[in-house]
C-alpha cells in the first residue's frame, strides 16, 4: 500500500475526492495516483557521460460526463490540491449530483505478471555502469572497423493507483528495463550504423543471466558492418518477406492503431464499420495481449484500473474486435479490454495497443524465402506511422536483403515500405512457424503521449507491397 | 522559482558539487476539444518542475523532481551529486565559462498575459467556428477527428555557481481542426492549424476550417504514382522537414561523433547556390526564440548555409569545446534529460519565385504536401519517406496522389536545390518556403 503509507490515504479519502469530481452532476470519475522513480544512463566515447535520476509524481482526475470528458491534474499529492483538481474536473458537467455516495473497494488485481522482488531501480548503480562498459568492449572488439558506440541503460519503477466512482480500487508497481546499443562501421568515406536492444517488465538479473549486453552489442555492430556493402534498395511494387519479430510493426502500424475504438466509434478509421468483414487473409489471425509475463507492453491493470487481458483483433482474416478504453465502451456499450493507457497522471487515458501479434502458420521460414523468385527479404526495422483514416502507413527497414530466385543476395539500403492497412493484410500468402516477439525497446506515439508497447510476427510473405528505394529499373 | 533555483545550487555547492547549475519549469495548460460541434474534452491544470546538472571536477551527473517538499530537494541534489561520483572523468564537460554567460537584451515578445484571460466558453466557440467552417464548406466534408483550442503559458528559469541567473516567461495559443472528407468510398482527412503567442494572434478560425477542408478535399481521388525519376516539389509543411532534418545534420552533437553526413564538411559547398539556411534564435516572436539557451549563454544569429556553403554548426558549449569551436547558444535541456543542442528560429531564406511559378517550371513532377514514417538516415543522408500529394503535369497539379514513396540522399537534395519559393511563414520554430528538389525517385506501382 504505497500510497496510503507514504502519503497517509484512507479509503475515506478517495470517497472524498471522487465525490467532489462527481459534485456537478457527471456519471464517472476516476483517480489516478501516480509516483514514478527513473535512473536512465548513457556511455559514448567509451566514457560514462549521461547520468540522471528523477521522480515525478501526480495524481489525475477525470471525470465523465455524457460524451464530455473534465480532466485536471496536479503535482503536489495534498488534499487540497487533489480536492481542487477534482473541482476543475467537475466543470464539464452542469447540473445536480447524480451519484450520492461512493464507496471504494478492495484490491483488485487479476494477476501478477511481473514479481520483480529487486527492482533495478534499487540495484547497486556500478552493475547498471557495468552493463555499459561491457556492451562498449564488445562492440568494439566485434570488428576494427566499429569506430563509434554509443549504450544506455534506462530504469523504471512506477507506482500507481486507480480509484473509480464504480469502486473499484487498483495499485501496481511497475518496472521497466531497458538497454541499447548503437555501434558506427566506418570503411573509408563509408560509415553506416547498426542498433540493438532488449529488455521489458524485468529486474537486472535479466541482463546478467538471460541476455547479455554483449549480445545486443554484436549485434549492433553486425548489422552496421553488413550495411557497409548494401547497395542502393530497389523501388517499386515488390514481393516482401518480413523476418520474424520487431517487423511485427506491420500489424502495429497496417492495422493496429486503425483498431482502436476511439477512431471507430468516431467513423474515421480506415477499419470504421468492418467488423465482421474480411480485413485479412484466412492465414492471419492477430492478437493484442497486455497479459504476458515481462513482456515491455503488458500490465497488470490498464490506466484505469480495468485487468489487461488477450483480445483477439483478427481471427482467420475476419475482424472480430476493437480495443477500448473506459469511454468508448461507455459509448458503444461493449466490454474493457484493459487497453486504456496513458504516459502519466498529467494525460487522459486512450485507447492503445499492449502487445500485438500475428499468431504462427504452417510454413517452414525457409521455404518462404525459396518461393519468391524476385523480392526484398526485410530483417530488421526502424519506426512506422499510419494514416489512420486513409490507412496508408509505412515501416522502415534497417536491414534489407535482396532476393533472387529464392536465395539472399545483397544487402540494400535503408528504405521505407508503404501500404494500405486494409488491403496489406489480405496480400499475405504464406506464414511460417517461427512467431517471435520483439526485444523489449518499442514505444508508441498518438496524440502526444507515448506509451511502452510490444509487437511479434513469424516470417511471413506478403505478396506485393511498394518499396521506397532509389533504384527505379 | 528563481530563488529557489538558486537554492538548490547553494545546496549543491554545500554538498560538494564543484559546479552546479539548476533549470526550473512552471506552466499552467488548457485545452479544449470539440467534435461536430459537441464538446468533447476540457482539461486545464499547471505543473512544476526542476532539472539540476553537478559537476564534481570533470564528472557530471543530473537529476530532476516534481516533489518540492524539503524531503524532494534533498534527493534531488543528493541524487546529482550521487551519480556525479560514478560516472567517468570527461575533459570537456563543464558549465559555460563565466564571460560566456548572459542574455540578450531587449523584448522578444515571447509572452501576452491575455492568453490566460479568454473565458472558457469563448476558447470553445473558436474550435466550434473552425470546425463547423469545414464542415459548411462542402457536402463531401462529411465527418471531423475534431477541433481544438490550447493555450499555454509558463516560466523558465536557470541559475548556476558561476553567478547566472536568469528568468522569462513564454506564452502559446494554437488552434486546430481535422476534418474528414469521402467521395466514392475513399475518406481523407487533412488538417489546418495557426499558432500565436495569445488568441488575438491567431488567424480568424473560418480561415483556418475552410482551408483545412479544402487540403482534405483536395486529397479525394488520389491514386498511386507510376515509379521514377521526376523533380519533386516540397510544400512549405513539406519541407520544413527538409529542414528538420538538416538541423540534426549540422547538431554539433551528431557531428562531433561523426554521426553527420555534413561531419567535416565546413567550408564546402553542401547545397544548390541559392540555398542561405539561418537559425536565429533572436526573432521577436518567434517559437524559437529566448533571451539564453539551456546553459545561460545569449542565443544569438547564425548563418548555418551561406549561398550554398556550410557555414557554422549549431552547438552548445560541450560540442563546441569537442570540435574546438565557439558556442552558438543552441544548448537544449528538458528537464529530465541531460544537455543536448536545439534550434532557435531555423529557416530556409525565401527565394524570387512564387510558388505558382516553381511548378510551372515542371513538365511532370511530384508535389509533395504530406510525408510519414521516419526513413531518414543521418549517418549516411540515405532519404525514403511515405508521400501523398498532387502530380504534377505542364506546369500544374493534375491529380492527387497518395501510398507512394520519395527517395534520395540527402546530401545530394540539398544540392540538386534549384527553386526558393517567396512564401516563408513560421507554424513554429522551423520553418521553409517551397522547395524544388531536381530529382528523386517515386516509388509506387
Amino acid at each position: 500500500m504505497f500510497f496510503a503509507s507514504r502519503h497517509h490515504f484512507a479509503p475515506a479519502d478517495l470517497e472524498r475526492y471522487l465525490a467532489e469530481a462527481l459534485a456537478q452532476g457527471a456519471d464517472y470519475a476516476d483517480l489516478y495516483f501516480e509516483y514514478t522513480s527513473s535512473c536512465s544512463l548513457s556511455l559514448d566515447e567509451s566514457m560514462i557521460k549521461g547520468a540522471t535520476q528523477g521522480i515525478a509524481a501526480g495524481c489525475g482526475v477525470r471525470v465523465l460526463s455524457g460524451e464530455k470528458t473534465g480532466y485536471a491534474y496536479t503535482d503536489e499529492l495534498t488534499p487540497e490540491k487533489i480536492l481542487r483538481a477534482a473541482q476543475v474536473a467537475a466543470r464539464i458537467a452542469a447540473g445536480p449530483s447524480q451519484i450520492s455516495q461512493v464507496n471504494v473497494g478492495g484490491q483488485t488485481l487479476a494477476h501478477n505478471l511481473y514479481p520483480v522482488l529487486h527492482p533495478a531501480a534499487d540495484a547497486d548503480l556500478g552493475q547498471k555502469l557495468e552493463l555499459l562498459n561491457r556492451a562498449d568492449r564488445a562492440a568494439r572488439s566485434f570488428d576494427r572497423r566499429i569506430f563509434q558506440v554509443r549504450a544506455g541503460y534506462a530504469d523504471e519503477l512506477r507506482h500507481v493507483l486507480v480509484a473509480t466512482s464504480d469502486g473499484r480500487v487498483a495499485e501496481d508497481f511497475q518496472p521497466l528495463i531497458r538497454l541499447s546499443v548503437m555501434a558506427l562501421a566506418r570503411q573509408g568515406a563509408n560509415v553506416q550504423r547498426g542498433a540493438d536492444g532488449g529488455g521489458g517488465r524485468l529486474s537486472l538479473e535479466f541482463f546478467q543471466a538471460v541476455r547479455a549486453p554483449e549480445d545486443f552489442a554484436r549485434e549492433a555492430a553486425r548489422q552496421a558492418i553488413v550495411q557497409l556493402e548494401a547497395a542502393d534498395a530497389p523501388a517499386g511494387e515488390m514481393t516482401v518477406v518480413l523476418g520474424p519479430g520487431w517487423p511485427g510493426i506491420l500489424l502495429h502500424e497496417a492495422v493496429g492503431h486503425g483498431l482502436e475504438a476511439d477512431f471507430n466509434r468516431k467513423k474515421v478509421s480506415a477499419f470504421s464499420g468492418l467488423l465482421g468483414r474480411q480485413v485479412a487473409s484466412r492465414l492471419c489471425t492477430v492478437i493484442d495481449d497486455g497479459s504476458l509475463p515481462d513482456r515491455r507492453g503488458s500490465l497488470n491493470v490498464d490506466d484505469e484500473g480495468s485487468p489487461t487481458s488477450r483480445t483477439v483483433l483478427i481471427e482467420n482474416g475476419i475482424l472480430k474486435g476493437y480495443l477500448q478504453d473506459r469511454l468508448s465502451c461507455r459509448i458503444l456499450g461493449t466490454a474493457p479490454t484493459g487497453n486504456g493507457r496513458r504516459q502519466s497522471y498529467q494525460h487522459m487515458p486512450l485507447p492503445r495497443m499492449t502487445n500485438t501479434f500475428l499468431l504462427a502458420g504452417q510454413d517452414d521460414p525457409q521455404d518462404i524465402i525459396r518461393s519468391v523468385p524476385r523480392g526484398l527479404y526485410c530483417a530488421n526495422f526502424g519506426g512506422g506511422q499510419v494514416d489512420i483514416t486513409s490507412g496508408k502507413f509505412v515501416f522502415s527497414a534497417s536491414e534489407s536483403y535482396l532476393i533472387e530466385d529464392g536465395k539472399l543476395t545483397r544487402p540494400v539500403r535503408n528504405a521505407t515500405l508503404i501500404g494500405n492497412g486494409p488491403d496489406v493484410m489480405t496480400k499475405i500468402t504464406m506464414v511460417g512457424h517461427d512467431l517471435k516477439l520483439d526485444q523489449g525497446i518499442g514505444t508508441c506515439g498518438k496524440e502526444g503521449q507515448s506509451v511502452p508497447v510490444g509487437v511479434g510476427i513469424p516470417t511471413i510473405k506478403v505478396e506485393k507491397l511498394t518499396v521506397g528505394g532509389v533504384e527505379s529499373s | 522559482m528563481l530563488d529557489r533555483a538558486q537554492e538548490i545550487v547553494s545546496l549543491a555547492v554545500r554538498g560538494g558539487a564543484t559546479d552546479a547549475e539548476c533549470v526550473g519549469r512552471e506552466g499552467e495548460e488548457f485545452s479544449s476539444t470539440v467534435r461536430l460541434g459537441q464538446v468533447e474534452s476540457l482539461k486545464e491544470a499547471g505543473s512544476r518542475a526542476f532539472g539540476l546538472r553537478v559537476l564534481i571536477g570533470r564528472r557530471s551527473g543530473s537529476s530532476y523532481t516534481s516533489d518540492f517538499s524539503r524531503e524532494g530537494l534533498e534527493q534531488l541534489v543528493n541524487s546529482a551529486i550521487g551519480l556525479a561520483r560514478s560516472t567517468s572523468e570527461d575533459p570537456h564537460a563543464g558549465l559555460p565559462e563565466r564571460e560566456q554567460l548572459g542574455a540578450s537584451p531587449g523584448d522578444l515578445k515571447l509572452y501576452e498575459a491575455e492568453a490566460g484571460e479568454l473565458g472558457t466558453e469563448q476558447k470553445i466557440a473558436l474550435a466550434q467556428r473552425a470546425e463547423r467552417a469545414a464542415l459548411d464548406s462542402d457536402p463531401r466534408i462529411v465527418n471531423s477527428e475534431g477541433a481544438a483550442f490550447e493555450s499555454f503559458w509558463g516560466t523558465r528559469v536557470l541559475a548556476n555557481s558561476r553567478g547566472f541567473a536568469g528568468e522569462y516567461r513564454r506564452s502559446t495559443c494554437s488552434l486546430y481542426v481535422v476534418p474528414v472528407a469521402c467521395w466514392e468510398g475513399q475518406m481523407q482527412r487533412d488538417f489546418d492549424y495557426t499558432l500565436a503567442h495569445s488568441s488575438a494572434g491567431l488567424k480568424p478560425p473560418e480561415q483556418i476550417g475552410r482551408q483545412a477542408a479544402e487540403r482534405a478535399l483536395r486529397r479525394l481521388g488520389s491514386v498511386k504514382a507510376a515509379t521514377r525519376r521526376v523533380p519533386v516539389v516540397f510544400e512549405p509543411r513539406a519541407g520544413r522537414t527538409l529542414l528538420e532534418s538538416l538541423f540534426e545534420a549540422v547538431n554539433g552533437d551528431s557531428v562531433y561523433r561523426h554521426a553527420s553526413f555534413l561531419a567535416g564538411k565546413l567550408g564546402q559547398g553542401v547545397a544548390g547556390p541559392g540555398v542561405t539556411v539561418i537559425d536565429d534564435g533572436l526573432l521577436p516572436g518567434g517559437f524559437g526564440s529566448s533571451p539564453f539557451d539551456d546553459e545561460g549563454v545569449p542565443t544569438r544569429r547564425t548563418v548555418v548555409i551561406q549561398e550554398g556553403m556550410l557555414k557554422n554548426y549549431l552547438l552548445n558549449c560541450y560540442a563546441a569545446r569537442k570540435l574546438g569551436l565557439e558556442t552558438t547558444g543552441n544548448c537544449s535541456r528538458s528537464l529530465a534529460g541531460s544537455t543536448g543542442i536545439g534550434p532557435g528560429n531555423l529557416f530556409l531564406q525565401p527565394g524570387p519565385s512564387s510558388p505558382e511559378e516553381i511548378l510551372a517550371s515542371v513538365d511532370e513532377g511530384f508535389y509533395v504536401t504530406e510525408l510519414i514514417g521516419f526513413g531518414v538516415n543521418l549517418v549516411t543522408g540515405d532519404y525514403s519517406r511515405g508521400a501523398a500529394g498532387l502530380w504534377i503535369r505542364n506546369g500544374k497539379p493534375s491529380f492527387p496522389v497518395h501510398e507512394v514513396t520519395i527517395a534520395g540522399n540527402l546530401a545530394r537534395m540539398f544540392l540538386d536545390i534549384e527553386m526558393i519559393g517567396s512564401d516563408l511563414e513560421f507554424l513554429g520554430a522551423v520553418a521553409a518556403p517551397t522547395v524544388k528538389i531536381r530529382e528523386m525517385t517515386v516509388g509506387g506501382i
